[in-house]
């Protein structure tokens, strides 16, 4: 089976001269399909830059990258687009909503720039919407919604063009431990239907929802903890952040 | 995404601050409305001048004095001239000549005093200048030839004279001659400031003896046998003219105009007047556009957040510089259809004394200028927010 994620020696340097400053520095990621892995690191780390390298929101000055088979540094503009519509769905610690748009209109947008029908994109928006509990709110503007409300619509938007990885940037950065919890609870739910999920985070025990956790230092991953069986992960990581 | 779809965003777009697109909209619509009008107070400045020459009588010639040019001595033109030009063999193409006197008097009726520009004629000048007299009679060729004390008096001057009162048969005093009042002009219309309204006239040979004196006319008009005969009928007069005061054509002074050279010239000066007016307008227009550059800029670092969140969900670089050209397009379209409605409204009004005349091509014009402004000046803003990388995009507060 094709790994999801098959990046190797990915390095990102920012600034130039004597200022630079290598925020990657040879990122070695291996993720199979149906994985449930975080990347937990401090911040300064490098864990933001290795999820903008690996969501194709930022491109990488060494080093290759897989994405499911394909090597996204051969990509142009318009493919890179693409792959960030169809290939990855995205959480962000801000939640990253459009203020202007209802819940239901946030969560078909990666749908409509996917080309995918206004009828479909309702009927499949709504039923996202339902998965995550939100169907009630489905007209109300993010500014109407609860942080933890708000991280579910992103989650249901990040969901529904069937993504081949799921790439969550500190998911429960902004939420209280309640909204938090709920929203960790979806993204096992999601990762025990099958979808690969990355979840970067900087906190232990929302990185211990994961079934494996690799730790970063200064730009590459230091260590790997096979913690449990994806399988029983969910059952096991609960109990540890009670 | 559909370009339904893009059409729905910029929509959105556009309901995201309404007051700002309101006024960006207002500089647009201030732009293509002035144009449209200027253009329209242009045309119809020039169809009001075309008019009033046509108004002058119909294949009329006129000769006037001139300038003194060099060393040649200015020449008066005399009676004697346009006796001349009524000798059938030497000018067979000139059917009428209208000599004309013309002096500033007062005129008075009872305790109403005035001043008026008196023209000293012959009977042919109603006719052959188009001035039909509307209340009363012109006077006839025997007055002139008596040199009777009678006058024709303009529309306008009838009303400071007299009132509501029927003027006929009426006394007036102009200079300080008595003149029986023989009839009213028909008033012309006025824009452009004609004064024939305001105006007196009377046979030559009294304004001669009571107040010109025998000196030279202040203008002949010919009238040509018939339309296709004025050239030739001008060509006749200026020999005419020249032998009887006996110069060359070379060094003759007078001047003689043919009503078609009237309207070109005045043509011309009119197409330059509503030049100058569209260059004045096309600057307001410019404004707008700018205006339009501004807010796109001001909507594209204020939505570059929104950039990045789209981009990440899949959006091209195409998608989002077609949703932001689509908006300023949009918001200009509708600016320009909104001026072009004003200018229509105030088109009922007259500017600067004149009806504005607008014609469809300066709307089609300021039609696809102002869709021109939305894709040239909402352009450059598109496509530096396309331009973002996403993740730029995404860490802008």
């Amino acid at each position: 089976m094709t790994a999801v994620i098959d990046a190797r020696g990915l390095t990102r340097i920012y600034g130039s001269g004597e200022s630079q400053v290598a925020a990657l520095a040879g990122f070695d990621l291996t993720v199979e399909p149906g994985e449930f892995v975080a990347v937990m690191g401090a911040s300064g780390s490098g864990k933001s830059t290795a999820m903008n390298i690996l969501g194709c929101l930022d491109v990488p000055d060494d080093g290759t990258y897989l994405l499911d088979g394909k090597n996204v540094g051969r990509m142009g503009a318009r493919q890179l687009a693409r792959v960030r519509g169809r290939t990855i769905g995205f959480v962000f610690q801000s939640f990253n909503l459009v203020s202007r748009m209802s819940a239901l209109r946030n969560v078909e947008l990666p749908m409509l720039y996917a080309g995918v029908s206004r009828r479909e994109a309702r009927r499949r928006a709504t039923a996202a919407l339902d998965m995550v509990g939100l169907s009630h709110r489905a007209t109300h503007r993010p500014s109407e919604l609860s942080g933890g409300q708000q991280q579910r619509v992103a989650v249901a938007r990040s969901l529904v063009n069937t993504p081949t990885l799921l790439l969550a940037d500190e998911p429960t950065g902004n939420l209280d431990s309640a909204s938090a919890e709920q929203v960790l609870e979806v993204l096992e739910a999601i990762n025990r239907a099958g979808r690969t999920i990355v979840l970067i985070t900087h906190d232990h025990d929302v990185a211990s929802h994961a079934g494996r956790i690799a730790h970063m230092r200064d730009g590459r991953i230091v260590a790997v903890d096979t913690r449990v069986p994806a399988a029983a992960g969910a059952a096991v990581a609960s109990g540890g952040t009670a | 995404m559909s370009p339904w779809e893009v059409l729905l965003s910029a929509l959105s777009g556009i309901g995201g601050n309404v007051t700002r697109a309101a006024l960006t909209l207002l500089g647009v619509l201030i732009g293509v409305g002035s144009v449209i009008l200027l253009l329209g107070v242009g045309s119809g400045a020039t169809a009001n001048v075309a008019e009033q020459i046509e108004g002058l009588g119909s294949n009329t010639i006129t000769v006037s004095p001139g300038f003194s040019r060099g060393a040649t001595r200015f020449q008066d033109l005399t009676l004697d001239a346009a006796e001349a030009l009524q000798a059938p063999d030497a000018a067979p193409d000139i059917a009428e000549v209208v000599p004309q006197v013309s002096t500033s008097a007062t005129v008075a009726h009872g305790t109403v005093s005035t001043s008026a520009t008196v023209t000293g004629t012959t009977a042919n000048y109603f006719t052959v200048t188009n001035s039909p007299v509307a209340i009363g009679t012109p006077f006839r060729d025997e007055d002139n030839a008596a040199a009777r004390k009678v006058a024709v008096i303009g529309a306008s001057l009838a009303e400071d004279l007299f009132d509501q009162a029927d003027p006929v048969g009426q006394t007036i005093t102009v200079g300080t001659t008595p003149f029986t009042v023989y009839g009213v002009l028909h008033a012309k219309d006025t824009a452009g400031g004609s004064s024939a309204n305001s105006g007196i006239v009377i046979p030559l040979t009294r304004a001669q003896r009571s107040l010109t004196g025998y000196t030279a006319l202040s203008s002949i008009t010919l009238q040509a046998a018939s339309a296709e005969s004025i050239d030739a009928a001008a060509a006749q007069a200026e020999l005419v003219v020249a032998e009887s005061l006996g110069v060359t054509t070379e060094d003759a002074t007078f001047t003689v105009t043919t009503q078609s050279q009237l309207l070109e010239a005045s043509t011309s000066v009119g197409s330059t007047l509503s030049a100058m007016l569209a260059a004045i307008a096309a600057i307001s227009l410019v404004v707008g556009g700018i205006g339009v550059t501004n807010i796109m800029l001001v909507t594209v670092s204020e939505r570059t957040r929104e950039i990045g969140i789209r981009k990440a969900l899949g959006a091209t670089g195409a998608a989002i510089s077609a949703q932001f050209i689509l908006e300023a397009t949009l918001l200009s379209l509708a600016g320009g259809a909104l001026g072009v409605a004003a200018a229509l409204g105030a088109s009922r009004f007259e500017i600067m004394g004149t009806r504005p005349v607008i014609s469809a091509g300066s709307v089609v014009l300021a039609a696809g200028v102002s869709v021109a402004i939305g894709v040239f000046f909402g352009g450059y803003p598109a496509i530096r927010a396309s331009l973002l990388t996403p993740v730029a995009a995404l860490r802008h507060d």
